[in-house]
């Protein structure tokens, strides 16, 4: 990938980090670095899309220690769950041999498994010694007769975030608008609702969390066209342009996908997010006021209220137990912001928060729930987020997979709220699995017993402190 | 010998190898306050961080030089230089290793040249050790790159005998233990024990049972490894009475160790099963002079009395087993000892070790390679990483997860497989296994003219 196009990737116009600091797009410090690069970022955004062959062309470590590694769910097809990778030689990279065994290796992908399409990701090795992987796919999908999408994303192309926007950056430019969504089933159509096409961008469908928020959707009479990239299908990529309404969930990752679906078809989009009550009304009423259908809106409100009561009601003994709780949240960007509305909605205190990628606009809503003082973490360095804990006696860390065994180790109660995580918590229904988890953690009995010194220390201690009284006597 | 079959495909599919960079990062994690700093960008150290916070559940101190576009095409011995400068002023380690990636050495980097301009620009971290070690991913595999940094720790740290006046057998109770990437902290334990029981006192290289076995520690934080082998323990090893290797991966490390010291050693290819275990204990006994104790004669003889017990179910069970070469040959030989038929054996590299695996044949290749040969076999009972779940589930047979990673079941980085007492567990294990496999079981036949009313019924 040339840098002037990667500079473009940079310079989105719809990112709020472009305004001001570009805190988020930070060149990283050797020796003092965390978190993914390009193709991490590039793999995670896409590896969902379920019926596809997704080969990483490169040596064995990125593809070899990355496979089958993230809790995002699909209904059928499980074929991305099978790694692929050219897993290059040294010959490989001596003579040159990256491109011929790359085309094979589709071939072979195409033969076996019979893919949908094929997803070609470019790493280091192969973008360093120049393998020119869009003519490969190109050649490789006219004699296949597959299509074959470059996804140029080599690691030291930049950060994960890069890699995000690279992913939907090829989806629009690849896949995006190459088919016409199918025609409604007679079975679905309704004479009472009209029935509108909408797309979820950045909705990953950890640990199958999108199936509490769809059964809402399709009463509504939302037919989601496409998820990107949860549970989603090639040939549902393909269709994305024809949706009526867009909703950024939860992330500015793959706002490009946004911005430009808007640019080139008139799609309307919003942000949001599914976490949280709050949010997920929001959510709703979002998507009926882009839509504009009088009816629709009726319909949502009424939704809205029925499953906002039937919730309050499930989530009352939880409020109980987590009222007045003290939580340290430590996430990246959005996430900052909607999962706090979750957590004070279940009563809770947030003292703390993680703006490592937030923007302005994000900090400026932090400000809006907690209140002027409120605490932001630029840097969360796990001495630093220990300390806050032991300094505001913090009942639980919410945080990233990362940094769960770092508060263990501190005897800390934890929650991971990111991609690698178990259990799903968004929608009216996730709230309840959230609020389960937090009290399961906060209440264990587990933390006296790692927190008491062993019964010989303890008397050492004392009789130690009794020798030196003497002493002093 | 069995018969080596080459990689033929071009596209590796379930992939079983974890890459080079990614081993010798482990072996640096056996050392006491130390910290890998790959040399690559950041995915490569992040990939590899998930992968060992997922096995060990533990927090993984590991770096990265996070070479980006500019130092990529530019030279990337600043960011090398930068990058031990920082670590070094911010946690003053007792042990920095650098190994390389595909990406730093196909771009050509001199990592030997940038430590050394580290050194002649910063010399108030000259206390401080720092090996780099050269572990592209396009060769190799995480054993591998495993004993190349052990290679490389040996080579920079342990002083040579005239250097440092060592004399071998000075310590007369100290012993060095070499041992590679597939024993677990759990085997590690038990080797230390074993060790102990005949008043010697092991020095292990690297002791991940030290740093990684988890345990919970006093203190709350720390961004360097807590536990392992102390790193002043390496310029005492020509002290030592004499050196264990478990390990055919280490030949070469093992060489450099006895060529710097004059130590003499004692190799084993693995101490999986009765016979690899007499051998480890008959060392020990003319090292140290001492009995052998009760306790292991006592192990012993257990061992021996389940291998009675469980020959029925492992004799002619037919087992399909992927793994790192010295895994992979511990296992073949330790089956085969009891009986069992190792009808499917696949490793992601080629080695010298495979040679002596006990099979007809190895692969070289991956788990789509291990799946259809255990089908076409008819394997009853599968035993590789956690990768393995899937294909198990295809295959419908049971799955014994071993090797890297493990990251779907808990305390897989704490199973003791050597030893008398490790052997005797897996026995049990495998034995109580394929009993639920009911293989032998005679499907119910009634006969045509059968007066019985139920089991008709039951099959309409």
């Amino acid at each position: 990938m040339k840098q002037k196009d990667i500079a473009a990737l940079l310079d989105e116009p719809a990112c709020a980090h472009n305004k001001k600091s570009k805190s988020g797009c930070a060149k990283p410090k050797p020796g003092a670095a965390a978190g993914g690069c390009a193709f991490d970022g590039a793999q995670i955004a896409l590896l969902p899309i379920a019926d596809v062959a997704h080969i990483v062309h490169g040596s064995i470590a990125c593809a070899g220690s990355s496979w089958d590694n993230r809790g995002t769910r699909s209904s059928g097809s499980r074929l991305f769950r099978i790694g692929m990778t050219t897993d290059m030689t040294e010959q490989d990279v001596i003579m040159g041999r990256g491109e011929k065994r790359l085309f094979h290796s589709i071939k072979q992908a195409v033969e076996s498994y019979h893919p949908a399409a094929v997803f070609v990701y470019n790493t280091c090795v192969p973008a360093l010694i120049g393998d020119d992987i869009e003519a490969v796919c190109k050649a490789a999908a006219e004699r296949w007769g597959t299509p074959v999408v470059p996804i140029d994303a080599a690691g030291f192309y930049g950060t994960k975030n890069l890699g995000n926007r690279i992913a939907g950056e090829s989806m629009v430019k690849y896949v995006c608008g190459t088919r016409e969504p199918d025609a409604l089933p007679e079975s679905v159509q309704s004479e009472t609702k009209i029935i509108h096409d909408v797309n979820l961008i950045g909705e990953y469908n950890i640990a199958g969390e999108l199936w509490h928020v769809l059964p809402l959707l399709d009463e509504l009479g939302l037919r989601v066209l496409c998820t990107l990239s949860g549970d989603a299908r090639y040939r549902e990529v393909q269709s994305m342009h024809r949706s009526e309404a867009n909703m950024m969930v939860c992330s500015k990752a793959m706002i490009n996908v946004a911005r430009k679906l808007q640019d080139a078809f008139d799609s309307p989009w919003f942000e949001g997010s599914f976490y949280g009550v709050g949010d997920v009304s929001q959510a709703l009423r979002d998507f009926a006021r882009l839509i504009d259908d009088a009816d629709l809106t009726e319909r949502t409100e009424a939704l809205i209220q029925r499953e906002e009561a039937l919730i309050n009601e499930k989530l009352s003994p939880w409020r109980e137990k987590l009222k007045g709780k003290k939580v340290l949240l430590y996430t990246g960007g959005v996430k900052s912001w909607s999962v706090i509305a979750a957590l004070q909605d279940l009563g809770m205190e947030v003292v703390a928060t993680g703006t490592k990628k937030s923007t302005e606009d994000d900090k400026a809503r932090i400000r809006e729930l907690m209140g002027r003082d409120a605490v932001m973490l630029e840097d969360g360095n796990p001495r630093a987020l220990i300390n806050i804990v032991r300094e505001n006696d913090v009942d639980i860390l919410i945080a990233g997979g990362r940094n769960m065994y770092t508060a263990l180790k501190a005897r800390i109660p934890f929650l991971d709220i990111n991609q690698e995580r178990e259990f799903g918590y968004a929608g009216y229904t996730g709230m309840v699995e959230l609020a389960r988890q937090m009290v399961l953690t906060i209440e264990s009995p587990i933390w006296s017993a790692v927190r008491q010194p062993a019964s010989w220390h303890v008397a050492r201690d004392s009789k130690a402190v009794v020798n030196e009284e003497i002493n002093h006597a | 010998m069995p018969e080596i079959l080459k990689r033929k495909k071009a596209l590796s599919v379930s992939p079983l190898k974890a890459s080079q960079t990614i081993g010798a990062a482990l072996a640096f994690l056996g050392f006491h306050r130390s910290i890998p700093m790959l040399h690559g960008s950041q995915g490569c150290t992040a990939f590899g961080k998930v992968f060992f916070v997922r096995h060990f559940r533990e927090p993984i101190p590991l770096q990265t030089t996070a070479m980006d576009q500019v130092s990529t095409v530019m030279g990337s011995e600043d960011s090398v230089i930068q990058g031990l400068k920082t670590i070094a002023e911010k946690n003053n380690p007792s042990l920095l290793g650098v190994p390389t990636t595909g990406l730093s050495e196909t771009q050509g980097s001199d990592i030997n040249m940038a430590v050394r301009e580290f050194r002649k620009k910063y010399p108030q971290f000259d206390a401080i050790p720092v090996v780099p070690v050269s572990t592209p991913d396009y060769s190799g595999c995480l054993e591998s790159g495993f004993a190349k940094a052990l290679e490389a720790i040996i080579d920079t740290l342990v002083p040579l005998a005239d250097d440092a006046g060592t004399i071998p057998g000075k310590r007369r109770r100290q012993i060095n233990v070499l041992v590679g990437s597939f024993l677990t902290p759990g085997d590690l334990e038990e080797l230390k024990d074993i060790i102990e029981a005949f008043g010697l006192r092991p020095v292990l290289i690297p002791d991940l049972s030290d740093s990684l076995d988890g345990h919970l520690d006093s203190d709350d934080f720390s961004p360097l490894t807590i536990g392992g082998t102390d790193v002043s323990e390496l310029f005492t090893l020509g002290d030592s009475v004499a050196t264990l290797v478990v390990g055919d991966s280490l030949h070469n490390a093992a060489d450099k160790l006895k060529q710097r010291t004059g130590v003499d050693d004692y190799r084993f290819e693995h101490l999986m099963g009765l016979e690899a275990t007499d051998r480890l204990i008959q060392a020990l006994h003319e090292i140290s002079g001492e009995l052998v104790p009760y306790k292991l004669e006592r192990q012993r003889a257990q061992l021996q009395d389940a291998m009675l017990d469980t020959h029925f179910m492992l004799g002619m069970a037919r087992f399909a087993v992927a793994g790192d070469p010295d895994l992979l040959l511990a296992m073949s030989q330790m089956l085969a000892g009891v009986g069992g038929e190792i009808v499917t054996a696949v490793s992601p590299v080629n080695a010298r070790s495979l040679k002596q695996v006990i099979a007809d044949r190895v692969k070289i290749g991956d788990l789509e390679d291990l799946e259809q040969m255990a089908s076409d076999k008819k394997a009853e009972l599968l035993i590789t990483n956690s990768h393995g779940v899937e294909s198990a589930q295809r295959l419908g047979i049971p799955l014994l997860r071993a090797g890297f990673p493990q990251y779907d079941t808990l305390g897989g980085y704490q199973k003791n497989w050597i030893a008398y007492r490790g052997a005797r567990q897996l026995l049990f294990e495998l034995a109580n296994i394929l009993l639920t496999l009911e293989k032998g079981e005679i499907h119910p036949y009634q006969s045509i003219y059968a007066q019985k009313t139920d089991f008709r019924e039951h099959l309409i």
